[in-house]
């Protein structure tokens, strides 16, 4: 065929190449579902798209300056009433103060280890949605916070209500989090109520949780509010997660199928915080620490 | 540009004249609407907005791929679902298989496709982004997704609806002013 002229050669035809590409996409699939050998091509791709996501984050950087300047009008009533929430959060806060300096106390008169550290001392940075996907099954958003701002994987990540996710993926200049409602996430929590402790995962679906493998004796009630127990290391305790919409005790079942809505509102607020890890991981979670 | 043949069935030489003539994108101008679809795509929206969000990329990629197929390779298609995976956050290649898909289904019904016009095209567009969205669903399936309401095809609605004028804002820059009397 290579006598034949530039103008009758056309390559292979569509299907050969939809072929060979399907193909090339099947594997890429599997690899990034099962054995994850490359992730620095996820990264590469990342920063090269980078730009193009900065880009496409100006129109709403434009709309929160100019509500900034429009809420400038107001600044004066809006610091009078942020000064009254001051007071009253400081209020809270000095009773907070007290109440862990008496355990503290009282954990030292029971010979306990100092293991829990109290979420009052966690640092934590501001960041943006730079984007949230259009798929139904992507439980993720973007961040606009990444490893050139000190962000590490495995951080919380927080809204002014409660706990938001934890952050999967980073590249420099951004962050990938994974949403509790994602099927693959889980969170240590225990019952507000009566501090029963139980992880609480997500089942793919928006706004609902489910606490997996709660016997149909359990005391848990509708209503009730899950907060982290600080177990794992990762997120810090006593922030709320979730609270229990219904419970189906199925006598058929050994399980109560508990079902639970998830607090924070991902879809209604542009900004989170990222808090820093309670405790470094440690190599082997089962090692007791030496006191 | 073919697609305006049967809007003139009686074609005199006068109306001839006076169709417009195209003259073929340049590969900047083909990237830079590439670019401008990724921009487009990666918009941070409100969800009940975003429901309603066309993917833009795909749009793009099946115009060009319809009129100027030897413009557009499969290889193109294969890199911007790869970026559009990404910058989505989804599995690697799911997004890349489907637009690979739809330059496939374009390379076969182009040339049927090119001979109406462009408010019938649409439909059939349709069917090719419906085609794309359910191979995105299926990948997601087999990684152990739920099966997504029927809001997530409304996609497939807006894009047949901008199909006209994504059209004619894309080819207007390749509208050549040509005097017909000038000879």
């Amino acid at each position: 065929m290579k006598t034949a002229p530039q103008f009758f050669r056309h390559g292979p035809g569509p299907f050969a190449r939809l072929f060979v590409f399907a193909l090339l996409s099947c594997l890429l699939i599997a690899e990034d579902l099962r054995f994850k050998y490359f992730p620095e091509l996820r990264q590469a791709i990342g920063i090269v798209i980078f730009p193009l996501q900065k880009i496409a984050y100006i129109p709403t950087h434009i709309y929160d300056q100019i509500e900034e300047l429009i809420a400038s009008f107001y600044l004066l009533e809006e610091n009078i009433k942020l000064r009254e929430r001051y007071l009253k959060d400081r209020e809270q806060l000095l009773k907070l103060h007290a109440l862990e300096a008496e355990n503290i106390q009282l954990r030292q008169l029971l010979g306990a280890i100092q293991q829990i550290e109290t979420n009052t001392k966690a640092k934590a940075v501001l960041a943006e949605i730079m984007y949230t996907p259009r798929d139904p099954f992507n439980h993720k958003i973007t961040l606009n916070k990444g490893s050139f701002h000190d962000i590490q994987l495995g951080q919380a990540v927080i809204d002014d209500k409660g706990i938001v996710g934890q952050i999967t993926r980073l590249y420099p200049w951004s962050s990938e989090v994974t949403l509790l409602t994602d099927k693959n996430h889980s969170v240590p929590v225990q019952v507000l109520r009566n501090s029963l402790r139980s992880v609480v995962s997500g089942t793919g679906k928006n706004d609902e949780l489910e606490l997996r493998y709660l016997s149909v004796s359990t005391d848990i009630r509708q209503g009730d509010l899950l907060v982290t127990s600080g177990i794992g290391g990762v997120y810090p305790p006593g922030i709320p997660v979730a609270t229990v919409l219904r419970i189906e005790q199925d006598p058929i079942d050994d399980f109560a199928q508990v079902i639970s809505t998830p607090v924070a509102g991902v879809d209604r607020n542009r900004q989170v915080l990222i808090l820093s890890l309670a405790q470094p991981i440690p190599n082997n979670s089962l090692e007791m620490p030496k006191n | 540009m073919n697609r305006k043949k049967t809007k003139d069935r009686n074609l005199s030489p006068d109306n001839y004249c006076k169709q417009d003539v195209y003259i073929p994108p340049s590969g900047e101008y083909i990237a830079t609407s590439l670019v401008i679809a990724l921009i487009l795509n990666f918009l941070p929206l409100q969800e009940n907005i975003l429901i309603f969000r066309p993917d833009f990329v795909a749009i793009t990629i099946i115009y060009w791929s319809v009129n100027y197929p030897y413009k557009m390779g499969m290889s193109i298609a294969f890199g911007m679902g790869l970026m559009m995976d990404v910058g989505n956050t989804a599995i690697l290649g799911q997004h890349a298989l489907a637009y690979c898909i739809a330059v496939y289904l374009t390379l076969i019904l182009g040339r049927r496709l090119r001979i109406f016009s462009l408010t019938q095209q649409a439909p059939q567009m349709g069917l090719i982004l419906l085609a794309m969205q359910i191979v995105i669903v299926l990948v997601a399936i087999a990684s152990g997704a739920h099966l997504p309401g029927w809001q997530y095809f409304s996609a497939t609605v807006t894009g047949i609806l901008l199909w006209v004028p994504i059209s004619v804002l894309l080819s207007t820059p390749l509208k050549q002013k040509s005097d017909f009397n000038a000879l």
